[in-house]
C-alpha cells in the first residue's frame, strides 16, 4: 500500500515541479520567478523525502535539511535584492 | 497495518496539497494571489509528507525517529518570512494586481487612482423639509 502511495506522491510532486518550471519561465515579473524558485526548492525537499521512503534509506535527510536552509537564504537574498537593488548595505 | 494505512493516506494527502499549491502558482491571475498557493497549500503538503516519512521510519526501525521534524520546523518558520519579504518587494516594484491601484509602496491608498478621483467632491445637500409627508423621501 505504501509503495503505491509513494508512486502517486512522486507523480504529484513531479507534476507540481513542472508547473513551477512553467511559472519560472513564463513569470511576467522577477518576483514571480523568485516565488517559482522558492516553491521549486520546497518541492525538491519533498521529492527527496519520498525517494527516501521508496528506497528505504535515511541518507537523503541531510540533503533535504541543507536544501531547506540554503533555499531560504537564497530566497531572502533575492527578495532583498529585488526590493533595494543591493544586498548588503 | 493501521500505521501503514496512515502513512499511505498522509502521502496521498501531502502529494495532492503540494500539487494544488503549485497549480495555484501556475494558474492564479496576479502575483499577490499567486503568493498564496506556495505559502499555504505547499507548506501543508510538505508537512504531511514529512510527517508520513517520520511515521514510516519510526515504525520500521522501532525507534522514535524525530530528526525529520527539523525540516518541518524550518519550513513552517521560513515560509511566512519569505512570503512577506517577496510581497514587500513586489509592492516596492509596483507589480500589477487584478484590483489595480489600491496600494502603494508605503501601504497607503493612492487617491488619484480611486474611482471618482478628479471629479469635484460631492456635497451632501440636506433634503428640503416639506410639510407634505408624501414628498419626504430618504434619498433619490
Amino acid at each position: 500500500m505504501i509503495s503505491f502511495a509513494v508512486v502517486f506522491g512522486i507523480a504529484c510532486i513531479g507534476l507540481a515541479m513542472a508547473l513551477n518550471v512553467y511559472r519560472l519561465i513564463a513569470g511576467p515579473d522577477a518576483v514571480d520567478r523568485v516565488v517559482a524558485l522558492d516553491t521549486l526548492y520546497i518541492n525538491a525537499i519533498v521529492m527527496l523525502v519520498l525517494i527516501g521512503i521508496r528506497l528505504d534509506t535515511g541518507v537523503f535527510f541531510e540533503a533535504a535539511l541543507l536544501i531547506a536552509m540554503m533555499g531560504f537564504v537564497g530566497t531572502v537574498t533575492l527578495a532583498k535584492y529585488l526590493r533595494r537593488g543591493s544586498i548588503i548595505e | 497495518m493501521i500505521i501503514e494505512a496512515l502513512v499511505a493516506g498522509l502521502i496521498v494527502v501531502g502529494g495532492v496539497f503540494t500539487l494544488i499549491g503549485s497549480f495555484g502558482l501556475a494558474r492564479l491571475p496576479d502575483f499577490y494571489t499567486r503568493l498564496h498557493g506556495p505559502t499555504k497549500a505547499t507548506t501543508l503538503g510538505a508537512g504531511a509528507l514529512i510527517l508520513a516519512s517520520m511515521l514510516h521510519f519510526s515504525t520500521q526501525e522501532s525507534v522514535l525517529n524525530l530528526h525529520e521534524f527539523l525540516i518541518i520546523l524550518f519550513l513552517f518558520l521560513t515560509a511566512p518570512v519569505s512570503a512577506h519579504l517577496l510581497a514587500r518587494a513586489a509592492l516596492v516594484r509596483r507589480v500589477d494586481s487584478v484590483t489595480e491601484g489600491s496600494d502603494t509602496a508605503d501601504g497607503h491608498r493612492r487617491p488619484d487612482l480611486e474611482p471618482g478621483a478628479g471629479e469635484p467632491a460631492k456635497v451632501e445637500v440636506d433634503p428640503v423639509p416639506t410639510d407634505d409627508p408624501s414628498l419626504a423621501t430618504d434619498g433619490p
